[in-house]
């Protein structure tokens, strides 16, 4: 090996790396790759698979509910990042700045929705949002009862009743979060910044958030993420239904490869949402990396 | 030394060509000589044994053992089914049963998988339409049993309108007629649940024409109660509520061609749009639950055994659960006619039913274990755990009581063959269309018009491609 300064790649590191990289083919890249070799095909998952090209994907541009899918999930990305990226910034700076006693017990208690299973938190809101249900109570008992309707069969409501469950979920892991980069900013920060007479808003606006950039992207790459791989929420809840208001492509994928046996169909919307998934995490950090420098 | 090799091969100009071929190869192994299912058996079936082949000494079958999936994993019917396995097996002791049992949904999401496979099991229990059995049978999955069906006697026992339903032509083409595929043990069917109580107290009897029926509804809805209880929140009980209105509008054979996605119906009719519009009516008029679409199926009929309600238009499933709660105030009707002696037409169909794989290797013994689940003493253990057993039905005793009203309307449907098929059944997509039509229909998101112009796409789509 004489010839190589200290510390150059050297290719018989690649043999160090090989077996992570089987393991990672095998159950990563290789599943990848079949997938989109699927996607290619008319196949009902048992007989014969028949060539089909692109039209897979094709059908994904044309076909008006599939269309509605993916925008369902735009919608409900505004439900699951942004809503509690707004709500989420507002409590991490008050607790973070009011040095508020017993400030672990509430970080608890907002993470709490995070420690319980999808299908559980889906369960319990479906009961919420009944038309006999917790919801419809309260709205009766402050004498709002004409608000009240089956909310998850409601057309207009049905997908931001889907949505608030998602911002109800989230927001704790945002919240924590954001707390712990805040708690990273240095005081001398704010003690300049209140030396030159910022007024707190100015000083969150100031120093807050450039400081917590970083979390911001974090989390916002994980809620959107989140978001458009909903499934067990609307397979729980709704359905896709009523009609298919609330319908997304992650149950689009389920239904059609497990249900109606289109698993040729399930498999290229599962590629499209991979890439758009990837794509829009992309985006994000590259919008975050440029923050920082 | 591989190392150094491989450094040297993907370095070398002289071998791009090479790689470049290789590359190229392997594009088009993967487009072309593994296509997906490539490891499945040919699509023709199996070669069907003559009556003769067939043995049904199941003592002389030597050791044997037979791997079953089932779905019946609820009370009852995981009682009668452990109860069945243990005769089976004490009858017949060179035979072991291993059996495999899951939930439905379980099950409908891994049979695929294992039916494709090399060594699936002898018997699985299949749902009838086809997204599933259909599917397999049109893949060679499923083993005819035709023979079987002669040895033991089995198209005797079973009515046409009970046979109907595991019958495929064996290139899973046509529904409903063919060849027979499976055995069902149960039945089912959709009809009018009513309490008692209620229509006491609003001076009724239960209905015996269509007209009464509608009269009772008005006059429970005056009465300030609810008159039909409905939860359409998981998109398919709606399709039950609708099945049950078209069944007095539409006739009978032009419904079962419908749901059985033969060519030459339509869902543009007269007749159609009057059921649909019937339904719309009902909404109008309030008799149905408020924020019906946002309630659950399950919460909508434990709230009907509450007394929230006067009907619940619902299966023979429901009667086991409604009636421990209710007792004597739950009562079951078929769906009356125009007139008292109009014939019955109502949903229903079998539970789900056991079929053969094609590639099990002890099909006889296979066969011997259906034979033995669906005969005449099986029907009687179904009975002793509440369940409706698919034949026999008149020769079963039970107490007086909603369990036997149900065992009435089952005998009297199935003996008219007066049972229409589930809608859903059509096309492997239509449960999902007529669903979300459904509630659209009854949310008023469409008009009848529309809303059969929707299930008239995804039927006549289905018909045209399926030639």
């Amino acid at each position: 090996m004489i010839g190589h300064p200290p510390g150059e790649p050297r290719r018989v590191a690649y043999l160090f790396v090989l077996p992570a990289f089987l393991v990672y083919a095998a159950f990563l890249l290789y599943p990848i790759g079949r997938a989109v070799h699927l996607s290619l095909y008319d196949w009902d998952g048992l007989s014969l698979g028949r060539w089909v090209g692109l039209a897979n994907y094709a059908a994904i541009v044309a076909d008006e509910g599939l269309r509605a899918a993916f925008g369902h999930a735009l919608v409900l990305m505004a439900f699951y990042a942004l809503a509690p990226l707004a709500i989420g910034l507002t409590l991490a700076a008050i607790l973070n700045h009011a040095k508020v006693r017993g400030l672990g017990f509430f970080r608890t208690v907002v993470f709490l929705p995070q420690v319980v299973a999808m299908v559980v938190v889906a369960v319990a809101w479906r009961r919420v949002y009944a038309p006999d249900g917790t919801l419809n109570d309260l709205l009766g008992a402050v004498g709002l009862d004409s608000l009240t309707r089956g909310w998850l069969g409601d057309y207009t409501f049905a997908l931001p009743a889907v949505g608030v469950v998602g911002t109800w979920f989230e927001t704790g892991l945002v919240t924590v979060l954001l707390l712990a980069g805040m708690s990273r900013v240095p005081t001398e920060l704010y003690e300049a910044a209140r030396l030159d007479g910022a007024s707190a808003l100015r000083e969150f606006f100031a120093v807050t958030l450039p400081s917590v950039r970083g979390e911001i992207a974090v989390a916002l790459t994980l809620t959107v993420i989140a978001a458009l791989r909903t499934f067990d929420l609307v397979y729980i809840t709704t359905r896709g239904g009523p009609g298919d208001s609330t319908s997304v492509p992650s149950y689009e994928i389920y239904h059609r490869a497990f249900g109606l046996g289109q698993v040729g169909s399930a498999a290229a919307i599962g590629v499209t949402l991979t890439v758009a998934i990837f794509a829009i995490s992309f985006v994000i950090n590259r919008f975050a990396d440029r923050g920082m420098s | 030394m591989i190392a150094s090799t491989r450094k040297v091969w993907l370095r070398n100009p002289r071998h791009a060509r090479t790689r470049a071929a290789i590359a190229a190869g392997l594009v088009a192994l993967a487009a072309s000589a593994c296509a997906p299912g490539s490891a499945a058996p040919p699509a023709a079936s199996p070669a069907q044994p003559g009556a003769s082949a067939v043995r049904t000494d199941a003592a002389a079958l030597g050791n044997v053992t037979l791997t079953i999936w089932d779905q019946e994993v609820r009370g009852g019917q995981d009682a009668q089914m452990k109860q069945l396995n243990a005769a089976f097996e004490a009858k017949y002791p060179n035979i072991r049963l291993k059996r495999l049992s899951r939930s439905f949904d379980d099950l409908n999401t891994t049979l695929r998988l294992a039916l494709s496979g090399n060594e699936p099991p002898d018997v699985v229990q299949a749902n009838n339409g086809r997204p599933q059995m259909g599917a397999f049978v049109k893949a060679g999955h499923l083993r005819p049993l035709d023979a079987y069906a002669d040895a033991y006697g089995w198209k005797k026992r079973y009515p046409r309108s009970v046979l109907q339903y595991v019958s495929y032509s064996a290139d899973g083409k046509v529904f409903g007629e063919g060849n027979l595929y499976g055995l069902p043990q149960a039945g089912e069917v959709v009809g009018i649940l009513y309490n008692t109580a209620k229509l006491t107290k609003l001076g009724l009897r239960p209905p015996e024409t269509w007209e009464e029926f509608q009269a009772a509804l008005a006059k429970a809805k005056a009465a300030g109660e609810v008159p039909i209880q409905l939860g359409n929140l998981d998109k398919w009980p709606g399709i039950h509520v609708f099945g049950t209105v078209q069944g007095r509008h539409v006739p009978a054979d032009q419904i079962t061609k419908l749901a059985f996605g033969r060519k030459g119906a339509s869902w543009n009719t007269p007749e159609n749009t009057r059921a649909a519009g019937q339904l719309v009516d009902w909404v109008d008029k309030g008799y149905f639950n408020k924020g019906f679409n946002g309630q659950g199926y399950d919460p909508a009929w434990q709230a009907f055994s509450k007394g929230e309600g006067v009907f619940l238009i619902g299966g023979t499933w429901l009667i086991a659960d409604l009636e421990k709660a209710m007792g004597k105030d739950l009562g079951f009707i078929l769906p009356p006619g125009t007139t008292e002696a109009a014939a019955p037409v109502a949903t229903g169909g079998t539970g789900l039913p056991f079929a053969i794989t094609a590639k099990s290797p002890n099909p006889d013994a296979a066969a011997a274990y259906l034979d033995f689940i669906a005969d005449a003493d099986a029907m009687k253990v179904l009975t002793a755990n509440g369940l409706l057993p698919i034949a026999d039905t008149d020769r079963q005793s039970v107490k007086a009581g909603a369990q036997q009203d149900m065992f009435t309307a089952f005998g009297t449907a199935t003996k008219q063959d007066g049972l229409v098929p589930y809608l859903d059944y059509a096309t492997p997509t239509f449960a999902d269309t007529l669903g979300a039509a459904v509630q659209d229909l009854l949310a008023e998101k469409s008009t009848p018009q529309e809303f059969l112009a929707t299930l008239e796409k995804d039927y006549q789509a289905f018909a045209e491609s399926n030639e």
